[in-house]
């Protein structure tokens, strides 16, 4: 059984329950052990690195020490923590000086912590087999886009990606679970991410380009492994739909949930069921069988 | 907000129009040592600008930003609205030639400005980023139910004509279990207090 270091994130136990289930779910099922960090704490986010770039280096050096010790990769679902602690990481390799002693103690060999991201992960050639396998359920009727977001790709001296501009990995897993995946060019454009809160229209505008773009490639779904994007996409549909004048349905996948439907897991409607854009009509229109849609 | 499609913009003009700038020229020196951004690296070829998303709302576009670094223009710099509306979504820094770290450059003026607590270009989006920390401080994890109940009392979104969306979206959230009742914090707390324990003023600029 495949083991690793699983480090959550804030708003896994939140807002993105239904990402965390479905990860769990999907983990399981591929009988991969999830090891989450003893202890972790918050990444910092866009806030730390903003206002105080020693907390922002420092809140994610304690969490690459508590990674020390466990299994190799710490896989990290949200792209926003991934970038905090990649970026951390190739900064504390040249200089750890700002490292507080109460932090530093824990250990200070960052090198040895390989961090990747969660789609990364589950889309290397082993873990996309093993998916492609237990596939069992039929999803032609699903047209997606997939879309990374940026904090996951960039910058590539910190990612270590050479597809940054056209990373490809959830395009090719969705494929393999029969979903009819459609080429777009806004794979890793921003959202706006934090801006949802102090400046919303700054991000519905972003946002509406996205659903824009995404309509006229022939998408039904937007597929992500992102939560900020999720959320950023999914919360506010109708309000951007009617700002642009025009009818948007796009529901707003997690890699993980699509990957639970392509594994018939039970648990799937309920983490469906959390979305804002009920992906009740999606799944009727492309033909899944009743029990993953009706109580929607 | 009419418009849904941001277009490429016209660059705000510089500098205003009968108005000369005077070059400064210690800035950046300083600035490049204390950030680390290789700023006099850039020849000014606006890639950075024709792939960052977020023109449409900015008072200065990136490369303007660092041109102005150049010649030593702080205050233009330092009451730009671009400073914040930069989502730090590294398309610059991944696309600029001479890899000049725009994102990293834009949170040190941001880090500089917040700790000399004066007023600046966009207050909201400082208070969040204020708010956020303060949250972490306090229990080393976020709780989004106390951070966004704080951020709407402070800015009046608790009140004005977005509460009863705001209230909406809330209940709605609740309903669908997304809404965590209890906040969560690290049972290690000595790191906690040694990080936060004081504000130190004055940034390192
Ligand atoms: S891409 Fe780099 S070199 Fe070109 S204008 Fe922007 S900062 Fe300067
Ligand atoms: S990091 Fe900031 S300045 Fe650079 S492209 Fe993104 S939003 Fe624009």
């Amino acid at each position: 059984m495949p083991e690793v270091s699983y480090y959550p994130g804030c708003s896994l136990e939140a807002t993105a329950r239904d990402y965390a289930e479905s990860i769990e779910g999907v983990a399981k099922a591929l009988d991969l052990e999830l090891r989450e960090l003893e202890d972790w704490n918050c990444c910092g986010a866009t806030a730390a690195h903003s206002l105080d770039h020693r907390a922002a280096l420092n809140l994610a050096a304690r969490n690459l020490a508590l990674a020390m010790e466990g299994p190799s990769p710490l896989v990290v679902p949200c792209a926003l923590c991934y970038n905090r602690l990649a970026s951390a990481r190739h900064e504390l390799m040249a200089d750890g000086s700002l490292i507080i002693d109460e932090i530093r103690s824990l250990g200070a060999d960052y090198a040895s912590v390989e961090v990747m991201e969660l789609n990364e992960y589950l889309t290397t050639p082993g873990m996309m087999a093993l998916a492609q396998h237990k596939a069992s359920q039929d999803l032609s009727g699903l047209k997606a886009v997939c879309y990374y977001g940026c904090q996951g790709q960039r910058p590539p001296r910190v990612t270590g990606k050479t597809d940054y501009e056209n990373p490809r990995g959830l395009d090719r897993l969705l494929a393999a679970l029969g979903v009819e995946v459609m080429d777009w060019p806004f794979k890793t454009d921003c959202c706006g991410a934090s801006h949802s809160v102090a400046r919303p229209d700054l991000v519905h505008a972003l946002v509406a380009r996205l659903y824009d773009r995404a309509l006229q490639q022939g998408a039904n779904c937007i597929v992500t492994g992102c939560q900020m994007c999720q959320a950023n996409l999914d919360m506010y549909q109708q309000q951007i739909a009617r700002q642009m004048g025009r009818e948007v349905y796009l529901p707003v996948l997690y890699f993980t949930e699509v990957m639970g439907l392509a594994l018939g897991l039970d648990q799937t409607p309920r983490w469906l069921g959390r979305h804002l854009v009920s992906p009740r009509g999606l799944l009727e229109g492309a033909g899944l069988p009743r029990q993953y849609w009706e109580r929607l | 907000m009419s418009r849904t499609q941001p277009q490429p913009e016209a660059a705000p003009a510089l500098p205003p129009p009968g108005e000369a700038l005077r070059p400064e020229g210690r800035w950046l020196a300083e600035v490049e040592a204390s950030s680390g951004v290789k700023a006099g690296a850039c020849y000014g070829c606006k890639k950075c600008s024709n792939g960052c998303p977020l023109t449409f709302a900015m008072d200065l576009h990136p490369y303007q930003a660092v041109r102005l670094l150049q010649l030593g223009q702080m205050e233009r710099l330092e009451s730009s609205a671009t400073v914040w509306i930069c989502a730090s979504c590294q398309t610059c820094l991944t696309r600029c030639p001479n890899q000049v770290d725009l994102p990293r450059l834009m949170d040190w003026l941001k880090e500089r400005l917040h700790g000399r607590g004066e007023e600046v270009g966009e207050k909201d989006i400082r208070l969040f980023h204020e708010l956020f920390l303060k949250g972490v401080a306090k229990r080393g994890r976020v709780f989004e139910g106390e951070l966004m109940g704080s951020y709407m009392l402070r800015t009046g979104g608790a009140f004005g004509p977005e509460a009863m969306a705001n209230a909406r979206l809330g209940l709605t959230m609740l309903r669908k279990g997304r809404l965590k009742l209890l906040p969560a914090r690290t049972r290690e707390s000595r790191w906690r207090r040694a990080l936060f324990k004081k504000r130190r003023g004055g940034s390192h600029a």
